[in-house]
């Protein structure tokens, strides 16, 4: 157990802190997740064409991003085994106890609107697939719905409008309820608040935006394919709509807090100049928020004045910086709640190690798991695309040309 | 209500109709089922908190503390006996004592090196200072603190597998067989009266010695505070000695804006104590 080193009066047992990396980790993925779905969302629901080059993959990023949501709570837990009794014995006030069963409801959503998406592509290929052992592998996963015909995707897409409409409450529920698990803690000056749960949502859509517009623009440039500018501008526009109502609320909350100054606004006002100073304000404020806004919003503003392959490094960049805010803003949040005493006397200061279970190592590693995921996913389902864009070597030499997929 | 259809009649608005009947069906029957669910909730048995409607044998038993901090004399004995009697693990209390200096430029110093075990030699590793070295404390006193046992409780509420809870007579606890360590019930509790024990690796806290009161024995720091500047019983028997001094004494308690209802209450508490 770590021992931190602490300043002023800091009580007994608070010389101790127990939610580190793997902490921040928890709502920095189930951001992504909610993100991603959304974006996904935006074309399967709202019908928002341009952005159909990565509604499959945001679809897919979201699953493997929400397949590993629950790691870090489990490597952090003091009884992993007993994890499952949070849904054999829930207790009906916690808010924690809510999270296995949005979790699961909103895992089946994703998995069910996934199937279908993908259903006639499995289709096709489990009788197409170049090896016997994918053949099977796609006959097992169609679930024995064999049936693509007119009148079944007709119902596909139905099933999928109305999973996808109910995904959004659910995808903007599973996240505000991450901020509420912090918002609704009284003895924590630094999160109660009701804005929690907005800003969690916020910070949320515009992390798996950036994501979705990081991964997409960088495996183009990779695999040296045409980046589709319209897709790009329009990822980049929501980032920056996003983020400017998000950093908005954030900075709104910060200016209430001083504004009010409560009891409690001496510790955080000593907080936010010292300890929290690098990462509140250069991480979170100024690389991630500040630059970002005028990188993106000078791609946007004077969209016909840059050309469109500048266009899309400013949006590579841009979303990099704002993972950066996104992740700045979980760890300001759930370290910074944490590195004052509930004596209101006293510091901690805090040092990630590199080693150890919650260390950089082991967060990095974690962090990893969600791209070796939608690696996998790759190998089995066209991520970009639909039959029409199989990549070469996927289907038996005798297979004739796909015909288009209408999804 | 739409009529029900046959196979060939499925039309997209029909289809969305009947799932929009459906979902807002279950949406007021599910918020009236969880509403209903949480206005249900055990309420404290305390009288004056069950709801009038809900008739509920009172209780013979509920448990008190008062910490009367004109008495405390910042001996640690209540500390030692706590740690030797419930088996703590160094570096953590369940109860611990705190020495506050008050200098004559407003400046508060406080201290509880190593919860104040030892009591409070003046040359006990990290111990805060005043900035001004040298000048002489203006005054001073301990407050001895422990859990709450909150009637209220923030960490019972956030403990999401009921491991932590109440008994019969308002004594908080918590079941290490089902606690899953997830750290919720710390964060949530104002006071830092609870730790994950790293021998566990579950919720810990001061129980009362919920093993010696149920057996008529006191609470160890109570037994062997030399100055009975910890006070414990039975608030709901007038005779007893806590009835006595809660009924003679203005008391107060920790953190009250929080409203969490402490049944550990003080006598004597400054403002500077938080």
């Amino acid at each position: 157990m770590h021992h931190y080193i602490t300043e002023g009066y800091v009580l007994p047992n608070q010389a101790h802190i127990y939610w580190t990396t793997m902490i921040v980790l928890y709502p920095y993925i189930t951001g992504i997740v909610a993100g991603a779905f959304i974006i996904s969302s935006l074309y399967h629901v709202f019908g928002k064409e341009e952005l159909k080059p990565v509604s499959r993959f945001a679809m897919l990023m979201a699953l493997a991003f929400l397949l590993f949501a629950t790691l870090p709570l489990l490597t952090h837990l003091g009884h992993p085994e007993r994890a499952l009794n949070i849904m054999f014995t829930p207790n009906l006030t916690s808010a924690m106890a809510g999270f296995g069963f949005i979790y699961t409801t909103y895992l089946f959503i994703l998995a069910v609107e996934i199937w279908l998406l993908y259903r006639t592509d499995i289709v096709y290929l489990s009788t197409n697939a170049k090896s016997a052992p994918m053949r099977t592998l796609y006959w097992m996963l169609a679930l024995g719905v064999m049936d693509v015909s007119e009148k079944a995707k007709a119902l596909d897409r139905r099933v999928m409008l109305v999973l996808a409409a109910i995904g959004i409450p659910a995808a903007c529920g599973l996240h505000g309820y991450v901020g509420f698990l912090f918002g609704a803690i009284k003895a924590n000056p630094w999160w109660a608040s009701p804005l929690m749960p907005v800003i969690f949502l916020l910070s949320a859509i515009v992390s798996g935006i950036a994501m979705v517009l990081v991964c997409y623009v960088g495996v183009q440039w990779r695999k040296k394919r045409p980046v589709d500018a319209a897709c790009t501008q329009s990822l980049m526009e929501y980032a920056w709509y996003f983020l400017i109502v998000d950093v908005a609320l954030e900075m709104l909350e910060l200016i209430n807090h001083a504004y009010m100054a409560n009891h409690d606004w001496v510790i955080l006002k000593e907080l936010l100049s010292t300890r929290l100073f690098v990462s509140m304000f250069v991480f979170q404020v100024l690389i991630g928020s500040v630059i970002p806004f005028f990188l993106l919003g000078a791609a946007i503003v004077f969209k016909d004045r840059i050309a469109a392959s500048t266009r899309q490094t400013i949006g590579f960049v841009s979303g990099l910086f704002l993972l950066v805010q996104v992740l700045a803003m979980r760890w300001n949040v759930v370290m910074g709640g944490q590195m004052f005493s509930k004596s209101f006397r006293g510091f901690l200061d805090f040092h990630v190690d590199f080693l150890g279970r919650e260390g950089l190592l082991a967060a990095g590693a974690l962090f990893a798991l969600p791209f070796v995921a939608l690696y996998v996913f790759s190998r089995i389902l066209p991520l970009w695309g639909s039959i029409a864009t199989f990549p070469t070597g996927w289907l038996k030499a005798d297979a004739g040309p796909p015909s288009p997929s209408t999804h | 209500m739409t009529q029900p259809l046959s196979d060939g009649d499925l039309t997209r608005r029909s289809f969305l109709e009947r799932v929009a009947t459906t979902g807002a069906q279950t949406f007021i029957f599910g918020g009236l089922f969880v509403t209903t669910a949480l206005m249900r909730l055990p309420q404290d048995a305390t009288p004056g908190t069950t709801p009038a409607k809900r008739k509920k044998r009172a209780p013979e038993v509920i448990y008190g503390f008062v910490v009367d901090t004109t008495k405390c004399i910042g001996c640690g004995s209540c500390v030692r006996a706590c740690k030797a009697e419930n088996n703590v693990p160094d570096g953590f209390c369940r109860t611990w004592v705190e020495e506050y200096t008050f200098y004559p430029n407003g400046e508060v110093v406080v201290n509880s090196p190593k919860g104040g075990e030892n009591g409070f030699p003046d040359d006990a590793p990290d111990r805060n200072q005043p900035a001004e070295i040298g000048q002489l404390p203006s005054r001073g006193f301990f407050v001895p603190k422990l859990c709450n046992h909150c009637i209220d409780t923030p960490c019972i509420q956030v403990c999401p597998v009921g491991a932590s809870y109440k008994t019969p007579e308002g004594v908080v606890l918590v079941d290490p067989q089902r606690c899953v360590g997830c750290g919720y019930c710390v964060q949530a509790c104002p006071f830092g009266s609870r730790f994950l024990n790293p021998e566990t690796n579950t919720a810990d806290k001061c129980t009362w010695c919920y093993h010696r009161i149920t057996k008529g024995l006191k609470p160890a720091c109570v037994e062997c505070c030399p100055a009975e500047a910890r006070i414990f019983g039975n608030v709901n028997d007038p005779n007893s000695e806590i009835s006595r001094i809660l009924a003679t004494n203005r008391v107060q308690v920790l953190k009250s804006y929080l409203g969490t209802n402490p049944r550990t209450r003080y006598i004597g508490l400054d403002s500077d104590v938080i």
